[in-house]
Order: structure tokens, then C-alpha cells, then sequence
């Protein structure tokens, strides 16, 4: 019996650090796979031109990324832009303020909206959103548009955001304790300066990578965006363009046009150009909380 | 010394005012009710604080004490389930019916929970934070408030070197009387203390109780304890509650001597 027990216990503990080291060696495996499915087009032209030539003539053997670079930075800064705010006010006011029946009826909703598969947004863009750029909001700000643009995609990148970046603040601010906020108020403080110097300030590191996590969301996000964005190769700081994600190109091209040379080279290097930025983004949001936890 | 007339009359009323206010209470509550969905957790409640006296709320835990502290201090507005009922007078406002702004009446009290909270600050803004909120922006005038409190809890010799450090870098005792100090710098007449000594040791217990001795000479001090012992060594005015209600109210000597109920006898007995 007591060395079945000594076994067991050895063999469970075995497989726990096996399932772990899996974990750690995926990214890196995946990594490895993608840049060495890449590295003919990395052997053959320059790794900075690749990034930051925005000429992008497959057929001529032209693969440059910075329009897909670019317009993937846009849309997820404008999507950024809209999450943010109103996530971090509804997490203050569930939160803090609201009544526990507005809390239960919240968290289900919150939960479908982070359930819905992609595709879902995607339509839905497609069916509201798109006409609601080209028909209401170009005209509003002078311009035309199809509709079919960096904005359209900044919109419904964030809706697709919101569940996950609010569900990590509530979870932030839940942290704030009861008796802070009564300290606090009794010393005189309104409401708001009891959320700016105790629910906000306390929270710095929480609040980063909650959008941290949003952000790199974001990124990848693939289907629904691709669906409403455009898709169209250059670079533009307006708006209402069109513009061409970098992981929508993969999603749009693989398997096809392969007859092209260097074409199934140069996605898999997009593949892995997506990898290496999520990597930078995590990374700066880690340094990011690292930072304000010092302070 | 050659007063005229006047000014002996004068002297005369102030000295009359000044033991008028001594006498009147500083606080007074009237049929107060709290309810919380199906509970009824206060039970038409009425009760008199002393002026600069210590007054114990005894009773076990879950009684309301806490309830009541906090609907003093009207931070049962953070509670929105809460539906309270009745009439608060400090002084002779009635804050439970008034248009002062809230966060003023507030700051005629101070709160010492039963765990430390510092803000995520350091020690010196710890104590500053209650003056900026007031508007006081003069730099001399908070280093001098600020030291003159954490003497007065006797923490300045202890993190005077170290002002800028966090808060919560302290022990747990320190932290107590940061607290202490914090509430004191914004000049409340009232401490609201909610079993402070719950979370400490012996020792920094001790530093407390010590404080609250001398501190009622400047403040009126509402203290809530279930340690019957503590009760007998601050109390200069006991109110002991059960159930929501208060069951019996009075000098220490009356109450502990001479328990008029049997819930109160009860306790006592149980208590030591």
C-alpha cells in the first residue's frame, strides 16, 4: 500500500511538470516552426526592408509589410481608444456604485458578449456598422466612404474587446477593500476623489494590464475584422480608408496563389512578424505594471 | 488684575458656554431604523454621547454596533441595500435631513476601523490627504499638522526619518495610530472607533487604549468593543446593545455594578 502511494504520488507529480514544459515549449516551438517556414524570404531580402518597405507587389517579388503592419496598428489603436474609457467607467460604477441586482443581471451579459464567436461581430458589422460609417458618420465629418473601413473595424474591435478588458477591471477593482473606501470617504472625500485616489491610483498595475490584455487581444483579432475593414494594401491616416491587417492578409491568402514564388514564404513571415509583436506588446505592458508596482 | 466690569461679565458667560457645552450632548440619536432587505438591523434606536467622554458600544458581535457607527458617519450611503430612518443630531444639525455637503460632516468625524486602512500612499501623504481635501495647499502649515499628529499618536519619533516610505511598510500597530493621526489632522470633535484593537497585539492594544486616555481631554470618542475588559478600562459612559436595540444605557459603574436585565447579566457573566 505505502509504495503505491510513494508511485502515485511520484507519477502525478511527473505528469503536472510535463503538462507545464508543454506550455512553456509551445510558443517557443511555434516560433521556431514559423521562422524557419520564413527564412527563404528572410535569406533573400533584408529583414528591416521586409517590415518597413510598403511596397507590396507579390507577382514581382516585392513583399513589403508596413501597410499591413500599419493598418493592423491602426485599428487596434482606434479600438483602444473607444474600450478604454468606457470600460474602465463601467467597472468603476459596477463596482463602487451600482445595486447587486444591476451586478447579477451584468455579469451574464458580459459573459454572452464574450462568448459570441467572431464571425457574429463580423455580420453584425457588416449589417450595422458599415452602414452606419458610410451613411452617418462620413457625411457628418465631410467625406465618403463605402463604409468598409479602418473606423468600421476600430469599432467593432472594440465592442469584441470590451467583455475581456471589463471583466479584468471589475476583477481589479473588486480587489479595492471596503474598509479604504470608508477610510477614505471619511476623511472628506467626495466620490470621485475616493475613485481617482483609491479605486484609480491604488490600481495602476491592474488597470494596464487589463488593457494590456485588450490591446494584444486586439491584435490578433482576425475574422470579424477582416470582414468589415476593407482589405485594401496601402497606408492611410485617414479613417474612413480602407486598410489591410496583417493577420487578415494570412487568413485572406493561405493556401492560395501559392503558385507565386516566395508568396507561402513571405505569409508564414507575416505569421511570424504577428507573433514577434504580440511578444513586444506583452512585453511592454509587463515592463509597464513592473514600473508603476515600484512606484 | 483689573477687569472692568464688562469684561467680568464677559468672562462670567464664557465660562457659563463653556460648561453648558460640557454638559450638552455632542451627539444625539432619535428613533433611528435600519433595514436591510428583510432585516431589520436597528431597532429604533436613541441614545445621548457625551461630550469629550469615552462612550462604549458593548455588545456581541453582529449586534449593530458596527451599523451604528457607520450611520453616524453616514457612510451607510456606500451600502445601497441599507434604508435608515430616524434622526442624527451633531450638535443640533440633523445629518441624516440636511443640505450641509456630506463630505464636511464627515470630517467632524474621525474613523479608526478594525483593521488599519493607509491609502496607497506614503506616511506623510497619509496624513496630508484629509487637509488637501480640504484645500489647505500650504506647504508650512501641512508639515507642521503633519508632525504635530504623528506626535500626537507618538509615531513621529518611530518614521520621521522616513516620511516618504509607504504606508503599509509600517507593522500593523504603526498603521493603527497612522490611521489615528490621519483621522485627527482633519480636526474632527468626534473619533468613531471601530473595535480598533481587534487586529493588534497586546502591546500596541495597549499604545490605543493610552492614546484614547489622553485623547478625550480634545475629542469625544465613541469606542464599539466586544472585550468586556477593554470596556471596563475606557468606559466613562456604556451603551450596551443586543439584537438591533439598545437594552440598557448609563455609567459604567451602574451598568457593570448593578445590570438591571438579564441579557445584560448574561453577558457579563459570559464576558468574564
Amino acid at each position: 500500500m505505502q509504495i503505491r502511494r510513494f508511485f502515485f504520488d511520484k507519477i502525478t507529480g511527473f505528469w503536472m511538470v510535463a503538462a507545464l514544459v508543454t506550455i512553456l515549449l509551445l510558443p517557443v516551438i511555434i516560433g521556431i516552426g514559423l521562422y524557419m517556414k520564413a527564412s527563404p524570404i528572410v535569406s533573400q531580402q533584408l529583414f528591416f526592408h521586409l517590415i518597413f518597405s510598403s511596397k507590396w507587389a507579390p507577382s514581382l517579388g516585392e513583399f513589403g509589410f508596413w501597410p499591413f503592419i500599419a493598418g493592423s496598428l491602426y485599428v487596434t489603436f482606434l479600438s483602444f481608444l473607444f474600450t478604454a474609457p468606457v470600460c474602465l467607467l463601467s467597472a468603476i460604477y459596477l463596482t463602487q456604485f451600482s445595486t447587486k441586482q444591476l451586478i447579477r443581471v451584468m455579469h451574464p451579459v458580459i459573459d454572452v458578449l464574450a462568448g459570441l464567436p467572431s464571425v457574429i461581430y463580423g455580420v453584425w458589422g457588416i449589417l450595422v456598422i458599415v452602414p452606419f460609417v458610410s451613411r452617418i458618420m462620413a457625411p457628418f465629418f465631410n467625406t465618403t466612404s463605402s463604409g468598409y473601413s479602418i473606423l468600421a473595424g476600430g469599432i467593432v474591435l472594440a465592442v469584441m474587446c470590451i467583455p475581456y478588458t471589463l471583466n479584468m477591471l471589475i476583477e481589479v477593482f473588486n480587489t479595492v477593500p471596503k474598509g479604504l473606501r470608508e477610510a477614505s470617504l471619511s476623511l472628506g472625500a467626495t466620490f470621485w476623489e475616493l475613485v481617482k485616489h483609491v479605486v484609480i491610483r491604488g490600481n495602476y498595475p491592474g488597470i494596464i494590464s487589463a488593457y494590456g490584455l485588450g490591446i494584444a487581444k486586439a491584435f490578433g483579432e482576425t475574422i470579424a475584422v477582416m470582414m468589415v475593414v476593407g482589405n485594401v494594401v496601402k497606408i492611410s491616416g485617414n479613417p474612413f480608408d480602407a486598410a489591410y491587417p496583417l493577420p487578415a492578409l494570412i487568413a485572406n491568402n493561405y493556401g492560395e496563389m501559392l503558385s507565386i514564388p516566395m508568396y507561402d514564404s513571405a505569409l508564414m513571415f507575416a505569421a511570424f512578424l504577428l507573433l514577434i509583436i504580440i511578444l513586444i506588446i506583452n512585453l511592454f505592458f509587463r515592463y509597464l505594471i513592473h514600473k508603476t508596482k515600484r512606484q | 488684575m483689573f477687569l472692568t466690569e464688562t469684561e467680568t461679565v464677559s468672562r462670567q458667560s464664557d465660562k457659563l458656554t463653556v460648561k453648558n457645552e460640557v454638559q450638552l450632548p455632542i451627539l444625539r440619536v432619535q428613533h433611528l431604523n435600519v433595514f436591510a432587505a428583510q432585516n431589520h438591523i436597528l431597532k429604533d434606536v436613541n441614545l445621548e454621547i457625551p461630550r469629550n467622554k469615552v462612550t462604549v458600544l458593548l455588545g456581541p458581535s453582529g449586534c449593530g454596533k458596527t451599523t451604528l457607527l457607520k450611520c453616524i458617519n453616514k457612510l451607510t450611503d456606500l451600502y445601497r441595500e441599507l434604508r435608515v430612518s430616524g434622526r442624527i443630531f451633531i450638535e443640533s444639525e440633523d445629518i441624516l435631513h440636511t443640505s450641509t455637503n456630506i463630505p464636511s460632516i464627515r470630517q467632524k468625524m474621525g474613523l479608526l476601523s478594525q483593521r488599519p486602512f493607509p491609502l496607497p500612499v506614503s506616511i506623510y501623504k497619509n496624513v496630508s490627504y484629509g487637509l488637501k481635501l480640504k484645500g489647505i495647499r500650504d506647504k508650512k502649515l501641512i508639515d507642521f499638522s503633519v508632525e504635530k499628529h504623528l506626535r500626537e499618536v507618538g509615531l513621529w519619533e518611530e518614521v520621521k526619518h522616513r516620511l516618504n516610505a509607504p504606508a503599509t511598510s509600517l507593522s500593523i500597530g504603526q498603521q493603527q495610530r497612522l490611521c489615528l493621526a490621519r483621522g485627527l489632522a482633519v480636526k474632527p470633535s468626534i473619533i468613531l472607533a471601530d473595535e480598533p484593537t481587534s487586529a493588534l497585539d497586546p502591546i500596541s492594544s495597549k499604545i490605543i487604549e493610552n492614546l484614547f486616555r489622553d485623547l478625550k481631554k480634545h475629542y469625544t470618542i465613541i469606542l464599539v468593543t466586544h472585550v468586556l475588559r477593554q470596556a471596563i478600562r475606557l468606559a466613562d459612559h456604556v451603551i450596551f446593545m443586543y439584537d438591533g436595540e439598545i437594552i440598557e444605557q448609563g455609567s459604567p459603574e451602574e451598568l457593570f455594578g448593578n445590570p438591571q436585565t438579564d441579557k445584560l447579566r448574561a453577558y457579563l457573566v459570559d464576558g468574564n
